[in-house]
Formats: C-alpha cells, structure tokens, sequence
C-alpha cells in the first residue's frame, strides 16, 4: 500500500512540475510553439523568396506580392546566368580552392595536432601557446603583410593566392589537438611494442580514430571558405579568376535592379552544395559550431 | 575564447609522454630515443608551422612594423615614428567607423544573444525529436548561405520602393521604411540582417549546453516547488553560463570585424553610416594606398577587440558559473 502511494505521489509530482517528460499541453506550451513557428517563417522566408523569385520571369521578379508558390515556373534564368557571367568558372574555381585547402589543412592540422598532443620534444609549449594566441588576431589585421607576401611569391591573381596562405591554421591545429588528447596511450605504446615505427602508430592506429574530428574541421573549412569574400575582394583582380561570392556580387553590380531572378538564381546555384553536404553531414556542422567552446 | 582560457591548464599540464614508464630502467639507448621522438615532433609540426609562420606570425609582426612607417608602396617607406597613430586620434572619419561598428556589435551580440537563449530555451522544452530537428535546421539554415548571397537578396527585399518587406509593411498601413537609403535606416537593417543569418549559431550552441545540464538537479529543483521560470533563471541560465559567456566573445569578435554585408549593400553609406572599421581600413589601404597607416588602424583594431575581450571576461567573473 504505502508503496503504491509513493509511486502516485512520484508521478503527480513529475506531471505538475512541467519539467522534462512533462506532456501536458498548458497556455505557456502552445505561446511557446507560436513563438517558435513565427521565428522559423522569419529565418526561411528570406531564403524561400530567394528561391520562388529565381523562377518567375525578370520582367516581374519584382512584381508584388511576392509569388510564394512558383505556379508557372520559369527556369530560363538559371540559363540566363550562364551566359551573362562564367559561372561554370566561377564554380570551378570556389570548388578548387576550397577542395585544396580542406584537403591542405587537414593534412597540416592532423600532423601538427597530434605532434602536439602526444609527442614531447622540446619547445612545445612554447610554440603551442604561440599558435593559441593567434587565434584572436582578424585575419583584416594582417591582410596587408599577407597581400605583399603573396604578391612576392608571384601567386597574386591567381587561385594560389587564396589557396596557399590558408594550408595551416592554428585554429585547426588547436582542434585536432583537443581531440587527439582525449584518446588512450596505450593504443601506441602496444603497437610501439608490436614494432610499429613513430609515424605509424600515428597514420594506423591515431588518426584513423581522428575521424570525426576531421570530418568536423573539412565541414567548419568548406562552408568558412566557400562563402569566403573578403580576401577574394582584395587578391583577385580579373575576372576569370573569380570566386562564387565575388562573381555573384559583380553579377548583382552589373545588371542593377533590371533582372534580379537572374541573380537570385545565381544565388540559389551557389548554396546547392552547401546544403547537399548539410543534409548528408548535418552532425559535423553541429559540432562544428560547438568544437571551439569545448575545452 | 575558451580556447585561450585552455592556455593555463594546457601549458600546466604535464604531457605524459614526458612521463618515463616505471619499467624503465634508464637504458644507454634512452637519451637517444629521447631525442628521435623530438626529431618526430619536430618534423610532424614542420608544414604547419611554416604556413602559420609565413602567413600568420611573420605578417602579424609586420603589421606592427608598418604602422610606423609611411608608405603608399611606390615609393620607399619612410620612418613615421607614431603620426600614423596620433593621426588615429584626430581622424574624424575613422573615430567614427569605430563608434558606428562598436554600436553596431553591441546591437548585434544583443539582440543574437536574446534571441539565440530564448529560441533554444522553447526547442529545449520540447519533447519530440521531430520538433527539434526541424527547428533546428530551419534556423541553421540562414548559415549556410555566403554573407554575399545574404546581402544580395536582403539588399533586394530591404528594397525601399519595390522590396517585399516594404509591400507587406503597406499592407499593415506603413508608408515606405526607408531601410538602406537613410543613414540610421541601413544602421538597423544591417543589424538586423546579421542577427537573421547569425542567431541558428548562437541557437546551436545554447541548445547543447541546454542538453548537457544534468537531469537530477532539474528534478531536485521541482521537487523543490521551483515553477519552469525560476528553474529557468535560477538553475539553467547559470549552469549554461560558461556557454553564453564563450558566445558572447565569439558574436562580439565578429561583429567588430564586420565587412561583407555594408561593403556590398552600402558601400558604407548613406555616406559614411555604415562605413565600420574594417571599410575604413579597406579604404585607406587599398584605395589611398596609405598602407602604414592603414596598418595602424588594424592593430588598434586588434587592441580594441583584446581589451573588450578582456572586460567581458573579467566582468563576467562574478556572473559565470563554472561547475
């Protein structure tokens, strides 16, 4: 008896408490979800004007109301793009420079991460605070020595300028290395006895379990230099060499306000493989956003 | 930035590889091994640091040097001492592009910080799985667009005369909002599309910590009598302390550096409005070739975000929690 009424008790006390578990459908529930649901049409309203815009015809892209269900849709600007700018080229282009320095940085980072979490040699600390302390330095405070530097390296004008100063990256060095730190010793210390060499305790057993942390820092480099404008704004001159934001903005510049479908489906040409990798590796992009704050 | 807080723990903290094991009975072979796990060490840190030293810490000093040089680089520098500095301090225009970016990122780490704690504090409350993932990717979503597409489509629907957000406006009543085309009108707008692409950050990050806070003690303090607002203000916002602190100097870091969306919207104005600090360094480095003092602009710029950094932290120190 008495532990049957303990149980009710426990019960009523969980259902009144709203707390987690809770189903009850209060007032502060349903305010909750209306606010949430109005929050939602304001973040995706922007971006599905975007893309009902990019199909109605540029004599009344402008038009309003805006036409939120492309009824009669008119796909003729997305050829439109291609003829009025390269933007194959450009495509090609943001491809190759963020391919190069996602594969780049996960090569240097993985490298000098694990350098710094599991071997000891002297000096480390040293040059591991150094790393960490640059990483509150904005990359417009160093822009101009890194311009010069490029220019005397003959890579001005061209994708290498964007390319080669990003291979490293204190930032990722920092995040491999966190990751690194996590994993047990004796992994390597048994395959140090089972022979293995120094770096092959590192390429077999470590950064085969550095997976997930690799996955996250090509995630945070993809969508960090695909979207990337300031430095192609200041290092590419000719068109040719242009990057997707850079282009599009040119493109925007270019028309005025005469035909914006065809610059919205530009726009919308450029985000496609942002969102495809996001639905495949949402979870990478999620950790991504948290990978900084972990200490 | 958390990961320089790590500073002290990780400097302090005694590698164990360092640590010889027990069973070693100091071998001859032991110095030598000693030196060929450096020798590794060395050469598994070789590329990173040199990419890091040639584009990171070779130009973070030169920057330094330039700033007392002038230069318009077709002629050779010549020793400036520290006008380009003193002139930091009688320059009207640039002392103004640090006020309108300081407000600027003061409204920004606001309103994405509210916003950011109150959506995620309502998806925490809820219980399906379905509700969460959706809410969440609607809000991350913003993110996945480039600042140049977000200013490019923002720029259209901001539109004073044929933007949607204007027509919708009309229809509640309102005469044109002259959004971009009034100095205070493209203050707001740019605010408010930074918070729109920046908040699902924010939002992610408060969700997690949200997740991490341990059941038993939400449980205890129910049993307790504490209502869903006290458990909210009284247990959850200090036990996610840390997260919102780490937040804020993130959001506060970017927001000082604030470029793309004026410089493609505005051009930085209507005059000078929206010209930030960065566009002031832009212009006299890039346009008036003054690189020297160009360089002097971007270490006060660097100083201005360490010192800022530093209040947050230390006037934090009494309202973070760390458990």
């Amino acid at each position: 008896m008495s532990t049957t009424s303990l149980i009710v008790t426990g019960r009523r006390t969980r259902s009144r408490s709203g707390g987690p578990g809770s189903r009850s459908w209060g007032v502060g529930k349903i305010a909750g979800l209306v606010a949430l649901i109005v929050a939602a049409v304001f973040a995706l309203g922007p971006l599905l004007w975007t893309l009902t815009t990019s199909l109605r015809s540029p004599s009344q892209a402008f038009n309003n109301p805006p036409q939120w269900i492309p009824f009669n849709a008119d796909f003729s600007n997305y050829a439109a793009v291609f003829d009025q700018i390269p933007i194959g080229q450009f495509f090609l282009n943001s491809t190759i420079v963020t391919l190069l320095i996602v594969v780049g940085q996960t090569i240097t980072c993985t490298l000098s991460g694990y350098a710094f979490a599991m071997i000891s040699f002297p000096g480390k600390n040293l040059i591991f605070g150094a790393f960490l302390a640059t990483m509150m330095v904005p990359l417009q405070t160093i822009i101009i020595p890194v311009f010069l530097i490029v220019k005397s390296l003959g890579l001005q004008d061209g994708l290498g300028s964007l390319i080669v100063p990003a291979l490293g990256s204190a930032f990722g060095t920092f995040l491999m290395r966190q990751y690194f730190m996590q994993m047990p010793r004796e992994l390597g210390e048994a395959a140090r006895i089972d022979g293995a060499t120094q770096f092959g305790v590192f390429f077999h057993v470590y950064a085969r379990m550095a997976a997930p942390a690799i996955s996250t820092l090509a995630i945070l480099n993809f969508s960090g230099f695909w979207a990337e404008f300031y430095r192609p704004l200041i290092f590419l001159q000719d068109q040719s060499t242009f990057t997707l934001p850079l282009g599009l903005v040119g493109l925007q510049g270019n028309l005025g306000t005469g035909s914006i479908s065809v610059v919205l489906a530009g726009v919308v040409l450029s985000m496609i493989p942002s969102v495809l990798l996001f639905i495949v590796a949402q979870r990478y992009f999620i950790a991504g956003v948290t990978a900084g704050s972990s200490r | 930035m958390s990961a320089t807080t790590s500073i002290p723990h990780a400097a302090l903290r005694v590698s164990p590889g360092e640590v010889k094991p027990p069973r070693a009975v100091r071998r001859p072979g032991a110095r030598r091994a000693a030196r060929r796990e450096g020798m590794f060490g060395y050469a598994m840190i070789a590329l990173s640091m040199l990419f890091v030293t040639v584009f990171t810490f070779i130009p973070i000093l030169a920057s330094l040097g330039l700033s007392f040089f002038h230069w318009d680089v077709i002629s050779p520098p010549t020793w400036a001492g520290l006008e380009n500095y003193q002139r930091f301090f009688t320059d009207g225009p640039v002392l103004q592009s640090f006020g309108v970016t300081t407000v600027m990122a003061i409204a920004i780490v606001a309103l994405q910080l509210s916003l950011g704690l109150f959506l995620a504090v309502l998806v925490n409350q809820r219980t399906s799985t379905f509700g969460r993932t959706f809410f969440r990717t609607a809000f991350y979503l913003p993110l996945l667009a480039s600042t140049a597409a977000v200013a490019i489509f923002m720029g259209y629907l901001f539109d004073a005369k044929f933007g949607a957000i204007n027509y919708y406006l009309g229809l509640l009543g309102m005469s044109d909002v002259p959004w971009l085309t009034s100095p205070f009108g493209a203050q707001v707008t740019i605010v408010l599309i930074v918070v729109w692409q920046q908040v699902g950050f924010t939002f992610v990050l408060f969700v997690s910590a949200l997740m991490a806070v341990p059941t038993d003690v939400l449980e205890a303090s129910s049993i307790d009598g504490a209502g869903p607002l006290r458990t909210l203000f009284r247990i959850k916002i200090p036990l996610i302390s840390p997260t919102i602190l780490f937040a804020a100097v993130i959001a506060f870091i970017n927001a000082m550096q604030l470029f793309d969306q004026p410089f493609i919207m505005t051009k930085g104005g209507p005059g000078t409005a929206t010209t930030t600090a960065t566009i002031s360094m832009y212009q006299t480095g890039f346009q008036n070739l003054q690189f020297g003092y160009s360089s002097a602009i971007a270490i006060i710029l660097l100083l201005v975000i360490l010192a800022i950094t530093g209040i947050q932290f230390l006037a934090s120190r009494k309202l973070v929690f760390y458990q």
